[in-house]
């Protein structure tokens, strides 16, 4: 009996987010740059005769441009960026046991899934973690750490490459690997324009100085769309990352269940997620900006022991403990 | 008014019966991709099974009966045809192979022959791709048949061809029996 899930609404669902996330995350680099020469507008505005004035956009066009560029290689690419970040090895010549079985498990989940096989990828780290990427499941790859093969048994490993397929297959990789890639580069220009405009560019100390000092009828205007900027810059990285813990949650739950209707073994994935959780030392090859691609927070787990609302919107995974239960549910075990 | 309203409800009409029918067809390609992924996997264990007879024969001396079952499960899989012959087929290879497993394991200078361990690694993943594909089928040609039987895609059923699936059905008495436990405490 197939579990009804509306699979396809679920695609389209993150297909569309990932349209958005593209389109805002352009507007908002727009934004950042018009925004900037608005405000050097207002501040030369009344500059005499001769004196520098900020008529044509510039910064607006190059960030704009720059952004497009950058949603682009990022669809293109992103997925790359993300394994280039945790040193993934690609598995091409499986060697050991555990390499084959890796490779077999993979096919064997690649048939009950009925998409194509990803491409593997092994993350030398000794703690156990997995975590899929790439747009579409044409180009998904799967990568585990070295650590994963020699903690789980064979029917644990399945379930945790169930699980990875499961985000492959309702398009999660595709929203999440976007996410990762525009995370990261959000962070980067918030903290370099804040450090820019923290130790007095000259521009922005003139523009800062301009909305302060004149006294004319365009002061409010100024001042508005400056504190707007400023508020933007400063809470873009904090936005976007709370954005791909929200975003990360609630399919977590999701793909445990798709995994239980791959392997029909829904104790094995919740066996597994216990050992993930006891053997939970940090994934140091993981770092943050991939932390919400992994089956189980690569971090030290700080935030999931703060229980309550800080603590669920801090981190980028439910509690493991409410995982299983929901699969045990599932076998009939709780 | 009363014109453009008849155009309005005709072109969701039309719409809805071009959605239907591809989803019906979409799902009938679907059903036909998964039969032959049975397919290719059940080809790989037949190929698989000479290997693992020749790497063992020498170690199993004892137990020609065992292997000779094996060989001759395998000979009659291949040249089984249709759904219900090949299911029966498969069925008795599936549990010679297990017989064979099950005398290995009280050989344990097998298990150290290293070839043996791989093969039987390689044997379980067939195993278990075959039992997916057939999971895979299965499920697929559920999805079929209900679509073409629920109201109101069914409408289009006759136009898009559709007929019910055939599932993969266990055949053999051995896999459907329910264990027999004995709770008598003698």
């Amino acid at each position: 009996m197939p579990i009804p899930r509306d699979l396809f609404a679920q695609q389209e669902s993150n297909r569309r987010k990932s349209s958005w996330l593209l389109i805002g995350f352009v507007l908002f680099f727009a934004w950042i740059g018009f925004g900037g020469d608005i405000a050097l507008y207002l501040a030369t505005g009344d500059a005499p005769v001769g004196g520098y004035r900020h008529v044509v956009p510039l910064f607006g066009i190059v960030a704009t441009l720059l952004a497009s560029g950058f949603a682009w290689v990022s669809w293109l690419r992103g997925d790359r960026e993300v394994l280039w970040s945790t040193h993934a090895m690609e598995l091409v010549n499986p060697v050991t046991e555990g390499q084959h079985r890796f490779v077999n498990v993979v096919d064997e989940m690649a048939i009950a899934s009925g998409l194509p096989r990803p491409t593997l990828y092994l993350v030398p780290d000794d703690d156990p973690n997995a975590f899929a990427t790439g747009r579409d499941p044409a180009h998904a790859s799967l990568a585990v750490t070295d650590g994963l093969l020699v903690l789980l048994d064979r029917d644990e490993l399945q379930a945790v490459v169930a699980h990875e397929m499961g985000h492959i297959e309702r398009y999660d990789t595709q929203l999440m690997t976007l996410v990762a890639a525009m995370v990261g580069s959000i962070a980067l220009v918030s903290d370099g324009f804040g450090r820019f405009l923290w130790h007095g560019g000259r521009a922005s100390g003139g523009v800062l100085r301009a909305a302060g000092r004149r006294g004319s009828r365009s002061t409010p205007v100024a001042v508005v769309v400056l504190v707007l900027w400023l508020v933007s810059l400063l809470l873009a990285p904090i936005l976007s990352r709370l954005m791909a813990m929200a975003i990360s949650r609630k399919r977590e739950f999701l793909a445990d269940a798709t995994a239980a209707q791959f392997t029909r073994n829904p104790a094995a994935l919740a066996r597994a997620l216990e050992k993930l959780a006891d053997a939970r030392g940090p994934t140091r090859a993981v770092g943050r900006g991939a932390a919400h691609l992994c089956i189980v927070d690569p971090g030290d787990g700080r935030f999931q022991r703060l229980k309550g609302l800080g603590g669920d919107l801090l981190s980028s995974h439910p509690p493991i403990e409410e995982r299983a239960r929901r699969l045990r549910a599932m076998a009939f075990e709780a | 008014m009363s014109g453009i309203l008849f155009l309005v409800v005709l072109a969701i009409l039309v719409f809805w019966m071009i959605g239907a029918y591809n989803r019906l067809i979409s799902l009938k390609g679907q059903v036909a991709n998964a039969w032959k992924q049975i397919d290719v996997q059940l080809k790989r264990r037949h190929d698989l099974i000479p290997n693992l007879v020749d790497t063992v024969k020498g170690a199993l001396q004892f137990e020609r009966e065992t292997l000779e079952a094996v060989i001759a499960a395998r000979t009659r899989a291949v040249a089984a045809t249709g759904v219900a012959a090949t299911a029966k087929a498969e069925g008795e290879l599936t549990q010679a192979l297990g017989r064979l497993f099950a005398v290995a394991e009280a050989y344990p200078d097998l298990k150290s022959l290293g070839n043996v361990a791989q093969l039987q690694e390689e044997l379980t993943s067939t195993e278990n791709k075959i039992a997916f594909a057939r999971q895979h089928y299965n499920d697929t040609a559920t999805q079929y048949n209900i679509a073409q039987q629920q109201f109101p895609t069914n409408l289009m059923a006759g136009m898009a061809k559709a007929t019910p699936a055939e599932l993969w059905e266990i055949t053999e008495p051995g896999e459907r029996d329910v264990p027999k436990v004995d709770i008598s405490l003698r």
